[in-house]
């Protein structure tokens, strides 16, 4: 019998495996940043461990750090100190570290991919839930616990029970103005944020295909929000271009090999797939979250659902509270909600391509009068690639305000924060009650919808702007 | 990790179910950089009331907690099975614990043991008479044992034997260095490398 993409991945690290064992799976790749790692080197510093594979850790700071006067101490103690004890940790046991300031700084899923370091075939983690969007590449990618972390430092490897395996395929054609976000949203929003519990996912088909390897890293960045535990994509031409060349790519005979190799890693025809969903890529509109969970979705031209509309009686309650909590009421058009704060950012959509699209919507118009519009590069490297691109002046000149690369508002660890009651268009990735911020409202969209809501101060596609919005003061609309 | 085999000690009687991480240790205590100093965080909010059980004087110094079903629901933080042991809890016995909870405290050589409700309140009933009362748990024999109360549990012998023998995870992994170096010694040269060493 075939095996699925995530099965050949799987088996290719297999290190030790044991009747009534977890498998022993080796890590290619172990991403760390300053939030999860603490207690993990503290672990390795009392059991007199060293770091077993220096050369394949590296770590990155972006939790925390704050992106504005990146060049002053930072103002939160507790920030400071977390940022602080994971350079010392570093320094200490000799880790590759990307502090703040440093180019190569970011956020840890938007950094790994950029370095050429995530590729085809390789085990990635890292403590961080958003471990997922490697798998874009068609890496085994996936969060770990704190205990893990430490685990993966002392030994390169950890025990796992294999996940089952779910198929989401999407044919056809995506329409214009629909991106990776609105895909991703569209089908937690059809499998729900438990749908993919005990899964990896696989998207595939010729929409997917026609993606491009930021789409895709979208995609995968989202499927921990469905319960998965990883989301993966064949490797393709696609993906072999966007890592040629990279500072980490494999060079010339590597090359080779490598490429060979990575040509072999796609579900063979008669793999069996535990479960699998099928979308239309032609159906989908632009898609909104309304709710506190990225399952709480509909499309812009839909209205607040109805709570007494959901059968199940847990969904309907989930439903009435996320209402409350969002300030919204049932039937109200989504595209009649008005927002204080748009943010565009994240390792969802904080990557170049992002930004271009944003800057492209609102080149030549202005921000609405009474909205704040955040946009924070995923990396150093994004950011200064937006400058030589103009991107930061587009921003600016729009209204908005250009920051320094992090996580930013997407978890408000820093001071980006949403002020209670305030409501938000996000391109991130959770609108959990107080994610950006105690109090804060969010509505997951795409940098697209981001970008014309900044313009209208209400929620938005491109669609909806004409060319009267282009050069109107702002305040005027 | 620190070998369990049996425990004696006086026990706490916490009457309450559903117990969530957040409970047990509130978010913001997440922030610390170590894996301990977590033992005011501890149940934090019912601890500002005097009357709560862990306040009472003759509670001080004991090490098993006696839980209502459904102990440590809520988000994976390991942080609440640090809590627990920096407070000094050798073990803790309900009649259900969430899943990832558990797996975090036999991780950390905190033993968790599953009684039927029904023995859970015979022991409510022992130790709130008796606050001096001595509870044993026994993993060698599969035991808890009270005045008056001798009650088996069931723990998979994976877990039992790890916890027997002090063995962490990784002590368990490290067992296996043969295997490890024989695969990264056939790791293809086009993998990467984020450092030259
Ligand atoms: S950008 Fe958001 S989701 Fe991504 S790693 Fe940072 S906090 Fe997590």
């Amino acid at each position: 019998m075939g095996r699925t993409l995530a099965e050949k991945v799987w088996d290719d690290h297999v290190v030790r495996r044991a009747e009534g064992e977890p498998d022993l799976l080796f890590i290619d790749l172990h991403l760390l940043h300053e939030v999860t790692s603490p207690q993990a080197f503290d672990g390795l510093r009392q059991a007199g461990r060293p770091v077993r594979r220096l050369d394949l850790t590296i770590a990155t700071e972006d939790h925390n750090t704050p992106t504005l006067d990146i060049d002053k101490p930072i103002a939160d103690p507790v920030s400071r100190a977390q940022l602080e004890t994971l350079r010392k940790n570093c320094a200490e046991f000799g880790v590759r570290l990307h502090s703040l300031g440093d180019v190569e700084q970011g956020v840890v899923h938007v950094v790994g991919p950029q370095l050429g370091l995530t590729q085809p075939g390789t085990t990635v983690v890292c403590g961080d839930s958003h471990t997922s969007t490697h798998g874009a590449f068609g890496a085994l990618a996936f969060g770990i616990g704190t205990s893990q972390v430490e685990h993966v430092l002392a030994t390169q490897t950890l025990p796992l029970a294999r996940p089952k395996t779910m198929a989401i395929t999407v044919d056809g054609e995506l329409p214009e103005d629909v991106t990776a976000k609105d895909l991703i949203l569209a089908i937690i929003t059809k499998i729900g944020t438990g749908g993919g519990q005990g899964y990896i996912l696989e998207y595939r088909g010729s929409a997917i295909e026609k993606l491009s390897m930021e789409a895709r890293m979208t995609i995968c960045n989202m499927s921990i929000e469905a319960g998965a535990r990883a989301g993966m994509i064949a490797p393709d031409e696609t993906t072999f271009a966007y890592i040629e060349g990279r500072d980490h790519a494999p060079k010339g005979e590597d090359w080779d090999a490598a490429v060979a190799y990575w040509k072999t890693l796609r579900s063979d025809d008669d793999a069996v797939f535990d479960a699998e969903v099928v979308i239309d890529a032609a159906s989908l509109a632009p898609f909104v979250t309304w709710g506190t969970n990225p399952g709480q979705g509909a499309p812009l031209s839909a209205a607040v659902p109805d709570p007494a509309s959901y059968e199940d009686a847990s969904e309907r309650l989930a439903a009435e509270k996320a209402l409350e909590y969002m300030g919204l009421t049932a039937g109200q058009p989504l595209r009649d909600i008005r927002v204080d704060t748009v943010f565009v950012g994240s390792c969802t959509n904080g990557r170049i391509e992002d930004l271009r699209a944003a800057a492209s919507i609102v080149e030549g118009r202005k921000v609405a009068d009474g909205v704040r519009m955040l946009v924070v590069p995923g990396s150093a490297r994004v950011g200064l690639q937006a400058v030589s691109e103009g991107l930061d002046l587009v921003f600016k000149e729009a209204g908005a305000e250009w920051r320094h690369a992090g996580c930013s508002m997407c978890l408000g660890m820093n001071p980006d924060q949403l002020a209670p009651g305030e409501r938000s268009a996000s391109t991130s990735n959770r609108n959990f009650e107080g994610r950006q911020g105690k109090g804060g409202r969010t509505h997951l969209v795409s940098p697209q919808v981001a970008a014309a809501t900044a313009v209208l101060g209400h929620l938005a596609s491109p669609a909806d702007l004409s060319d009267a919005d282009v050069r109107t003061p702002a305040g005027v609309r | 990790m620190e070998a369990f085999t049996k425990h004696t000690g006086r026990a706490v009687p916490l009457r309450r179910s559903n117990v969530d991480t957040d409970q047990i240790i509130p978010a913001h205590w997440l922030k610390k950089v170590t894996r301990d100093g977590f033992e005011d965080g501890l149940f934090e909010a019912w601890r500002k009331d005097p009357s709560f059980v862990l306040n009472r004087p003759e509670r001080a110094g004991a090490t098993v907690l006696v839980a209502g079903p459904d102990f440590g629901t809520g988000s994976s933080r390991e942080h609440a099975v640090w809590a627990l042991q920096n407070y000094g809890f050798k073990a803790v016995i309900s009649s259900r614990f969430a899943d990832i909870f558990r797996g975090n405290s036999l991780k950390n050589g905190l033993l968790t043991v599953v009684l039927e409700q029904g023995v859970v309140d015979e022991l409510w009933e022992l130790i709130e008479k008796d606050p001096q009362a001595e509870v044993t748990v026994d993993l060698e024999s599969r035991e808890v044992r009270a005045e008056g109360i001798t009650a088996p549990f069931e723990l998979d012998e994976n877990a039992r034997w790890r916890l027997l023998n002090g063995l962490d995870d990784i002590s368990i992994t490290l067992q296996n260095e043969a295997d490890i170096s024989a695969y990264e010694a056939g790791r293809p040269s086009y993998k990467p490398r984020t450092v030259q060493v």
